[in-house]
């Protein structure tokens, strides 16, 4: 049950240097992948750049084959109320649920706002936000 | 001989050492070079007296090409050896008949000391040809009655089912080709069960190299060095402790020195490799430079043989000084190759910022290291840069670098950019 809403996030190794994100980003658009959502999180020299596509398999050999390391993550995906509160409402559950929040990156697209985020027990997350009437991105939608 | 005594040894040294002047007095190389230095051989009375004699160069004896450096008449030369002259103009080695005894003698001992004799069957899938690797163990393993097949390299499918269909008991090679046996071995599923003893040599290789080699082939792995201006293999070996190479002081006269100032340094000090060969007819040499780079080691032998040399870690050219620490590409490698996070490829960037000298190491990551997640990243660099400042005793800047994006090299490799002079 809570599997279903377990969505597969890719996130690629990339030097902080000009021209890696297009080099990525290029690779997706010719192999007419679409990108959901992305974040870049930066370290000392380098960076991981983490994106929900609509086919993470797909992009995954992808890239793998132009010789980018690529790993999948496990993530969710709550609809958002794209008004004040509405970020509060999702962090309130999981912080009272004593469940912790990696990173997230939210999208706002035609159906509302999303946020994408990265927790340490997910199945945990699932339950929680479904009990507390959250809506959920399906996985079946990035297949 | 292997057990002499310290002063019987020192006393056959020195007979030696002064037979081996007045051979070199037969070369005009080192007349010329005595008159320089102001030294005549009749001055040398004790073993110490040596540092008094110049140095002979690699540079010297590819100036004497072809035949300029021997010490006796072509008539009494059986044999000649070069050495592959990837820098310029090969070196040529002469031997008399003597010099091949010698050196089988010695190749001999070695194969012994490591417990090989007449009922092994010995695999010397090395080159044969000028490179001395192949006649020189072909020699001494027939002198301990060992059964010799003189496989030379290539074909490895046909040297598998050679030591699979001769119960091969001890091979010689090249560490890269031993590493190849094995790949191919285990592509042909074969598990290679006679083989005990892998002698490995000719060029420098890391004790996490000899982790994989004794792994993959069922084989104690032993280090051997030598160099063809010294006969070639057989000048030092390790015995069963694998702790440091046995050097044979009875033929080989050892002096450590700093590369930069020529002093000699104390035992336990890092420096340059200077051997004065003792028993050499053909051709002499005085206080050679190997370019070596080891350092003696002062801690007795449990196996009670003589003082033994560190095994071989880099060339002295290769040397790098960062911030007065002396740091060797091939230690960057040792460390690299042990960690499953990154592939085998690195780059060493030197540059001073304020005065201090600063050292960059670009490693490419593996399939293996990436999670996916940024502090797994974060935590593989300090891990890295952990186990390098272990090793070389120096903190480095660790940079991770996507997948084939450092060169790669066909030939010698240059993993080092100094930029420090370029200011």
């Amino acid at each position: 049950m809570e599997k279903s809403y377990i969505v597969k996030q890719i996130s690629i190794f990339s030097e902080n240097r000009p021209g890696r994100l297009a080099a990525i980003a290029g690779a997706l658009r010719d192999a007419g992948i679409n990108i959901f959502a992305f974040s870049i999180a930066e370290a000392n020299g380098f960076g991981v750049v983490r994106a929900l596509v609509d086919r993470p398999e797909d992009a995954y050999r992808r890239l793998t084959d132009l010789g980018f390391r690529v790993s999948f993550t496990d993530v969710i995906g709550v609809k958002m109320r794209d008004e004040p509160g509405g970020l509060s409402d999702i962090a309130s559950v999981l912080g009272n649920a004593g469940i912790n929040i990696e990173y997230a990156y939210a999208y706002s697209g035609k159906d509302g706002a999303v946020l994408i985020l990265r927790v340490d027990q997910i199945e945990d997350a699932v339950r929680q936000l479904l009990g507390h009437g959250g809506n959920l991105l399906k996985a079946s939608l990035s297949q | 001989m292997e057990t002499i005594r310290p002063d019987e040894l020192a006393d056959l040294q020195l007979k030696r050492l002064r037979w081996t002047l007045q051979q070199a007095g037969n070369v005009g190389l080192y007349q010329r070079k005595f008159k320089e230095a102001g030294v005549s051989p009749g001055e040398i009375r004790t073993l110490d007296d040596v540092e008094k004699l110049p140095f002979t160069y690699k540079k010297e004896l590819q100036a004497g090409y072809p035949f300029g450096l021997f010490a006796v008449p072509m008539k009494k030369i059986v044999r000649i050896h070069t050495t592959s002259g990837t820098t310029g103009k090969p070196t040529v080695v002469g031997y008399t008949r003597q010099d091949l005894e010698n050196w089988s003698e010695l190749i001999a001992r070695n194969m012994t000391m490591i417990g090989l004799g007449e009922d092994d069957v010995f695999q010397n899938a090395v080159n044969y040809g000028l490179f001395t690797g192949g006649l020189g163990f072909h020699y001494g393993a027939e002198k301990i009655g060992a059964t010799v097949v003189p496989s030379a390299t290539g074909n490895t499918r046909r040297q598998i089912e050679m030591i699979e269909d001769f119960g091969v008991t001890a091979i010689h090679c090249t560490p890269s080709y031993a590493l190849h046996i094995a790949e191919v071995a285990e592509s042909m599923g074969k598990t290679l069960d006679t083989l005990r003893v892998g002698i490995f040599g000719a060029e420098p290789w890391s004790e996490s190299m000899r982790t994989e080699l004794e792994r993959r082939l069922g084989v104690k792995a032993f280090d051997s060095y030598g160099l063809s201006e010294m006969y070639g293999p057989g000048v030092a070996f390790e015995c069963p402790e694998h702790n440091g190479l046995h050097i044979w002081h009875d033929c080989y006269l050892v002096e450590i020195i700093d590369p930069e100032t020529g002093e000699r340094l104390a035992p336990g000090e890092r420096g340059e490799l200077v051997i004065t060969p003792l028993v050499k007819e053909a051709l002499p040499l005085v206080r050679y430079r190997t370019g070596d780079v080891t350092r003696l080691m002062d801690d007795d032998c449990t196996c009670g043989r003589g003082t033994k040399i560190e095994r071989i870690t880099g060339r002295s050219d290769d040397m790098l000084v960062i911030r007065g620490i002396n740091v060797f590409p091939s230690q960057i490698e040792h460390v690299l190759r042990a960690l499953p996070e990154v592939g085998e490829q690195f780059m060493v960037y030197v540059d001073r910022v304020k005065h201090l000298d600063e050292m960059t190491i670009e490693v490419e990551m593996s399939k293996a290291g990436f999670s996916g997640e940024l502090q797994d990243l974060a935590r593989m660099q300090k891990k890295i840069s952990g186990e390098l400042h272990n090793t070389l005793g120096l903190r480095t800047a660790v940079r991770l670098v996507e997948p084939e994006t450092l060169p790669r090299f066909e030939g010698k490799a240059k993993r080092v950019i100094d930029r420090r002079g370029a200011i």
